[in-house]
């Protein structure tokens, strides 16, 4: 289990930088949304990895890390997957913005071939 | 009741920013401007009372909800943390009145963003856990987001999603570093994980020194330092004065973190990880300063060099926390809000004369129309400041930094601290040449060169520019008068932050104190 964990963190952190680096808006956004499964993986999979064991407390079990799921690091995925989202959901607006504004979907809001829109300080002296 | 004074700097901005949002349905921008400021004076009120609680010398630890520390989350008070709470509040004071002057119409929900971007900011400096660093930092980000996109077009989007991306980023980083080291050492509290950093089996060393080195690259991130700081000259120099000015104290959270775990986690009895990492991050906070010694050189708008003055002053901290020699960080720790409120002026000067020259905007292009004399003289006052000349705190500053430097560092971070300084004097005084002094028109200046006096009668400043408000040039003012009362107090100034560095090298007594702080109602 531990394999399967590790690799497909690994899948998940190795796709999601190379979409990241494709430097267009929407695979960006994809890009960023695949690291933060990974992170949610490793963060999760931080508590060791335990199969058919509960991270509440029961009466009458002795209350030691063998005979339960650690708790925090399930707290901790939680807290990282709500962030994740509210921040996927703020590029998702910002990056229809720059489509709109810009008329572009490559993150520097043009296409590299081409020049830019004049910058403000290109003006020469 | 003053036990939880420690929770008012997060709850208290906000309380304000969830009144104001519901304000601002229904209410002109008029009473949220009173609302703004009455939250801003209660703050200011609390963080004054908590600097005096922490300058006695003890740390006072809060634990939320009456949890252990080992299981709970706690927030912690010392000289170090009160320090930059109240940078924060007294910086957040010029920007708030440069944002009143007009900004806040424009932009959507600018108080509430700007009170949620206090609570985050004094909640990162005052937790003593990683993990709600980690939350922290994000609650700072969102409303960084908010205040940094709301109202923009065009390029100031580009340049935002730059920023959010980027960050986004390192907040990823962020959390697998937490994930590893919570797999590590089983536990998040920064008491704790100094305790059991000292007794990692030699085994597991490699693994934990890449989960540190990860947890700093992320700070260093933040700190801007050199490679990772593609992101800052852009975006500061593109968003909203007030903004700018506010945003100069969040580098400073990333420095706040280095300096944090450099003392705690990887202080001397550390074991395998004493002095962790600190020749790297001097030699690479000495490369970022002069890297903004000459961006500030090179920078063809007055922005883009206020921007290189922040990125050179996180050098200069670098270099004065990674040396870890109780004068060197009590140098740093009074450079540092004293760089804050400089870069801050900076942006605002920039602000009002890219308004006052009209459509030349802020570039350094010697052009018309002459500025008035008095943003003439702002502009000198901040740059003195800024560069590191006496008489202003700035000089103090580098001075003490150079002073407390141990005698085999001399060479290379004398050289890095005066080089970059020299670099800076020099952008910044052509820039003040140009922007102040050769005030013809662009077509006369074909002779160019030989510095012309300065203009004896100007014409009055083209009709055009939209006017500069009297609370723009105050909110300034306010600024410098910092740096000047920071000049003339420097001895208490300097005893409290020598103090807060003496309690910074002893982390033993921090962890006994975190660890000593059981729990009042609840039985363990």
């Amino acid at each position: 289990m531990e394999f399967a964990i590790a690799s497909g963190v690994g899948v998940l952190v190795a796709s999601g930088i190379y979409l990241l680096l494709r430097a267009r808006t929407f695979d960006v956004i994809l890009g960023l949304t695949l690291l933060s499964y990974a992170t949610n993986l490793l963060i999760f999979s931080s508590g060791r990895a335990v199969v058919g064991k509960p991270p509440v407390l029961h009466a009458g079990v002795d209350p030691t890390l063998a005979n339960y799921a650690d708790p925090l690091p399930q707290a901790l995925v939680l807290t990282a997957i709500v962030i994740a989202f509210a921040m996927t959901a703020v590029t998702v607006v910002v990056a229809m913005r720059n489509h709109a504004d810009l008329h572009s979907d490559h993150v520097d809001g043009h296409e590299p071939e081409t020049p830019g829109p004049k910058r403000d300080g290109d003006v020469q002296a | 009741m003053m036990q939880h004074l420690v929770l008012a700097p997060i709850v208290l901005p906000l309380l304000t920013g969830a009144i104001l949002l519901l304000l601002e349905r229904r209410h002109d921008v008029r009473v949220l401007r009173v609302g703004a400021w009455i939250g801003l004076a209660l703050l200011l009120a609390v963080s004054v009372a908590l600097l005096a609680q922490a300058a006695r010398g003890d740390i006072t630890v809060y634990l939320l909800g009456d949890w252990p520390s080992r299981l709970g989350i706690v927030l912690m008070l010392d000289r170090l943390n009160a320090l930059m709470v109240l940078t924060t509040t007294l910086l957040a004071i010029p920007a708030l009145m440069y944002a009143c002057a007009g900004w806040d119409r424009r932009a959507l929900h600018f108080h509430a963003l700007f009170q949620i971007q206090l609570m985050g900011l004094n909640g990162a400096f005052l937790t003593g856990d990683i993990f709600n660093l980690f939350v922290f930092f994000e609650v700072m980000l969102i409303a960084s987001y908010g205040l940094l996109l709301s109202g923009a077009r065009g390029e100031r989007i580009s340049a935002g999603m730059h920023y959010v991306v980027f960050n986004i980023a390192a907040s990823t980083l962020f959390l697998i570093a937490l994930g590893l080291v919570y797999g590590m050492f089983g536990t998040l509290n920064m008491a704790e994980l100094a305790m059991r950093i000292r007794e990692v089996a030699p085994e597991d060393v490699a693994l934990a020194r890449a989960t540190c080195g990860l947890l700093l690259v992320v700070f260093c991130a933040k700190a801007a330092m050199l490679p990772m700081y593609l992101w800052l000259p852009e975006t500061y120099a593109r968003a909203p004065a007030a903004v700018a000015a506010l945003f100069t104290i969040m580098t400073k959270v990333g420095l706040y973190a280095v300096l944090r775990t450099g003392t705690l986690l990887f202080g001397e009895g550390a074991g395998a990880f004493a002095g962790f990492a600190r020749d790297t991050l001097l030699v690479f906070g000495m490369v970022t300063m002069l890297l903004g010694g000459l961006g500030v050189v090179g920078a063809l708008r007055l922005r883009i060099s206020a921007a290189y003055l922040v990125l050179l002053s996180s050098g200069t901290l670098f270099v004065a926390f990674a040396l870890a020699q109780p004068g060197t960080i009590a140098a740093g720790l009074y450079y540092l809000p004293h760089s804050c409120f400089a870069a801050a002026a900076m942006f605002l000067i920039a602000h009002i004369v890219q308004r006052e020259r009209g459509h030349v905007g802020d570039r350094v292009l010697p052009a018309a129309p002459p500025m008035p004399r008095l943003t003439g003289l702002l502009y000198l006052l901040v740059a003195i400041s800024a560069v590191g000349l006496p008489p202003l705190s700035g000089f103090i500053g580098k001075f003490l930094l150079l002073a407390a430097v141990p005698p085999e560092d001399t060479g290379w971070v004398y050289a890095a601290v005066l080089g970059s300084g020299l670099l800076a004097l020099v952008g910044l005084s052509r820039t003040g040449t140009r922007l102040f002094w050769r005030t013809t028109e662009i077509d006369d200046e074909v002779d160019g060169g030989d510095g012309d006096a300065p203009a004896a009668a100007p014409p009055p400043p083209a009709q055009d520019a939209p006017k500069v408000r009297g609370l723009e040039i105050a909110a300034t003012l306010v600024l410098i008068g910092y740096g000047v009362a920071m000049t003339v107090a420097a001895a208490p100034i300097l005893r409290y932050t020598s103090a807060a560095a003496t309690q910074l090298l002893s982390p033993d007594d921090y962890v006994r104190d975190v660890r000593g702080t059981t729990p009042q109602i609840r039985e363990p």
